[in-house]
């Protein structure tokens, strides 16, 4: 399997075709949420506006963020099946505790926070498979959120509303926040030298650990960022459906999969990006229900676009990939 | 002295053990009460997590990042297909069974095939193609008939001397899959594939055909799954299958087969099998609430993972 991993070789022969194919492929996802985008404008030019692109791209935020959130445990070869759920949890604790009692509130999502840093321990100290692991917590994240939450409701706070209500001038706010979360996220993750350890713990874990770096501590960082970040995605979420459900993240653990990968990120060996990781939920936002409500296809086919769109960037990742070598 | 010891060693006692003690407590509970009929319950429920568990065993034991996350969307496209088939006529009954284990191992191809072409992990070739055949079930399914026929409904459900007919039959197989695995070449592959797939291929196994061969075994047996559960239940629905995700990877692993790969445990799959439909009657039986449940199974599934320990880094 890790043989054919395609284009492991960052120090190839910068060679016209080879060059070109790997900015080719670092655009990859760019171009197809520029296909989408091209679309949509095609099938319905008034969606291509101020308000076109906050109604469309709201939901865009937290699928970002909880796609960043599963970009941190795939950096560090790890996979987390329980995000969708835990980002439910968030949303219930948000609207209920966050509001009816800050402190309490606070103190709970900084706890979960705390539980994924002790999972992403436990994953590293008795080398357990994180998907078994992560499957098992998704009960647990459910099952709390059902306990808060026991029917749909809730109110978010007001000051979460009036955040996620807010209306830049010129720049839709989904997209001024989606550069905000690439920023930071790239910066910290791409630009800073512990970023670089992070991303070698899932490159090459053996060197890392010969070069006297802390393996359980990079573990731990990954997991908690998750956490982190699957917090502010439940935050966010709540932010703009304005009420709780324990199922409301249920969707999200594929979606942020699918949306790392469609954002060039790989399974294997931390190669990650955070830029291309908010560009994939991107796509996968829009494709998936304005797109699809543009071109009159029935909202059943909604989870087989993200699919089909999955598979059409990968097998474009291939083609590219071969002209690499 | 030494046949308890060598019968602690073997990997799947640990799973046999742990539904015993959940049934011990759950009878203890009820006083005694019910004790037989938990068993019945439990052999007739833990058959359809057997079986697909079976096949997410082979597949797993491919090696690391082996999975296949479809099996929950092709149950419930195949529970459909199954029934829509058979449109609830005993005549029927085994073209259905046909048509479900086609489309089973229809999808179980593509998943291979998406592997083969794209080069993309497992994880997320059979994610993507769960995303589609979900969109298919749902469309396909809306407004069909989706009761079993009579005759397969009552079959499914059969029992003699209260032990269920689908629970001796998935013994016959799972004894036939714990011989394939062990004394034939499909099954020596598949380990040596999952210890070494470059030194496999070396050594003259045909890495491929192995590989296409088990995601096909493993959609086609979650395709007869999804039929079995139709007659089970007695009607298909898109979420039929839900459960089964979580379900057919935990039992493998709970089970003692090794999640790296290359090391398989047919016994350990129906011990633990039987472990989580048990844990299930018994948080029933105490009377908690849904969301107590669902926390209490998801920590007992990390602690027995956590106990059983990895072996060696995997995902």
């Amino acid at each position: 399997m890790t043989a054919i991993a395609p284009g492991t070789l960052p120090k190839s022969s910068p060679r016209g075709s080879a060059a070109r194919a790997r900015l080719l492929r670092g655009l990859l996802p760019a171009l197809s949420l520029a296909l989408v985008l091209i679309a949509i404008a095609w099938l319905n030019p008034r969606a291509i506006s101020y308000f076109g692109f906050t109604l469309m791209l709201n939901l865009a935020i937290p699928i970002a963020l909880a796609t960043i959130a599963q970009m941190f445990v795939i950096a560090g070869n790890e996979l987390d099946l329980s995000i969708g759920t835990f980002v439910g949890f968030v949303g219930c604790i948000t609207a209920t505790w966050l509001r009816e009692a800050p402190l309490l509130g606070i103190v709970v999502l900084l706890g979960s926070i705390g539980a994924y840093a002790l999972l992403g321990a436990l994953i590293h100290l008795r080398n357990l498979p994180s998907i078994v692991v992560t499957l098992g917590m998704s009960f647990v994240w459910q099952g709390l959120a059902i306990l808060v939450l026991p029917k749909p409701g809730g109110k978010a706070p007001d000051w979460l509303l009036s955040i996620m209500s807010f209306k830049p001038p010129y720049i839709p706010f989904p997209i001024l926040a989606a550069l905000l979360i690439a920023a930071v996220v790239h910066f910290g993750l791409m630009r800073t030298s512990y970023g670089v350890i992070l991303r070698g713990s899932g490159g090459n874990a053996a060197a890392l650990r010969r070069a006297g770096w802390s393996l359980l501590r990079t573990k731990i960082v990954l997991f908690a960022l998750t956490g982190l970040f699957g917090v502010l995605s439940g935050m966010a979420l709540i932010g703009i459906t304005t009420s709780a459900d324990a199922n409301i993240g249920n969707g999200y653990t594929l979606l942020s999969i699918a949306g790392v990968i469609l954002g060039g990120g790989e399974f294997v060996g931390g190669r990650v990006s955070p830029i291309g990781a908010v560009i994939g939920a991107l796509t996968l936002a829009l494709a998936a229900s304005p797109l699809l409500t543009f071109m009159h296809i029935p909202p059943d086919w909604q989870v087989a676009a993200n699919g089909a769109i999955l598979i059409i960037v990968l097998a474009a990742r291939v083609l590219i990939s071969r002209r690499e070598r | 002295m030494t046949s308890v010891r060598t019968l602690l060693e073997k990997p799947w006692i640990w799973s046999f053990a742990g539904a015993l003690v959940v049934w011990l407590a759950t009878v203890a509970f009820t006083g005694g009460y019910g004790a037989g009929g938990m068993v019945t319950a439990a052999l007739s429920l833990a058959v359809f997590t057997v079986i697909v568990g079976v096949g997410q065993m082979f597949v797993i034991t491919l090696g690391p990042g082996n999975v296949d996350l479809s099996l929950p969307a092709n149950i419930g496209l195949a529970s459909a297909v199954a029934m829509k088939v058979m449109g609830g006529s005993d005549s029927m009954i085994v073209v259905g069974l046909l048509a479900a284990l086609a489309c089973g191992a229809a999808i179980g191809a593509i998943n291979y095939l998406l592997i083969w072409a794209l080069r993309i992990p497992p994880i997320i070739a059979t994610l993507s193609a769960s995303f589609i055949i979900q969109s298919v079930d749902i469309s396909y399914g809306r407004g069909l008939q989706i009761k079993p026929s009579p005759g397969f409904a009552d079959f499914t459900n059969r029992q003699v001397l209260g032990i269920p007919v689908l629970a001796m039959l998935t013994v016959v197989f799972t004894i036939g899959a714990a011989l394939a695995l062990q004394r034939m070449i499909y099954g020596r592959s598949v380990l040596a594939i999952g210890q070494n797939i470059r030194a496999a291929w070396l050594a003259g196994v045909h890495v491929g055909r192995i590989r296409f061969l088990t995601y096909t075994l493993c959609g086609a047996l979650g395709g007869i799954d999804g039929a079995l559960l139709a007659g089970y239940f007695r009607g298909a629905n898109v979420d039929i299958g839900n459960e089964y995700l979580l379900a057919s990877i935990a039992v493998v692993v709970i089970g003692g087969t090794s999640v790296a790969g290359g090391k398989a445990n047919v016994p350990g799959v129906w011990g633990a099998g039987l472990f989580l439909v048990l844990l299930l009657t018994m948080l029933n039986t105490f009377g908690v609430s849904a969301g107590v449940r669902l926390v209490l199974t998801g920590l007992i599934i990390v602690g027995v993972i956590t106990a059983a320990g990895g072996e060696k880094a995997v995902r």
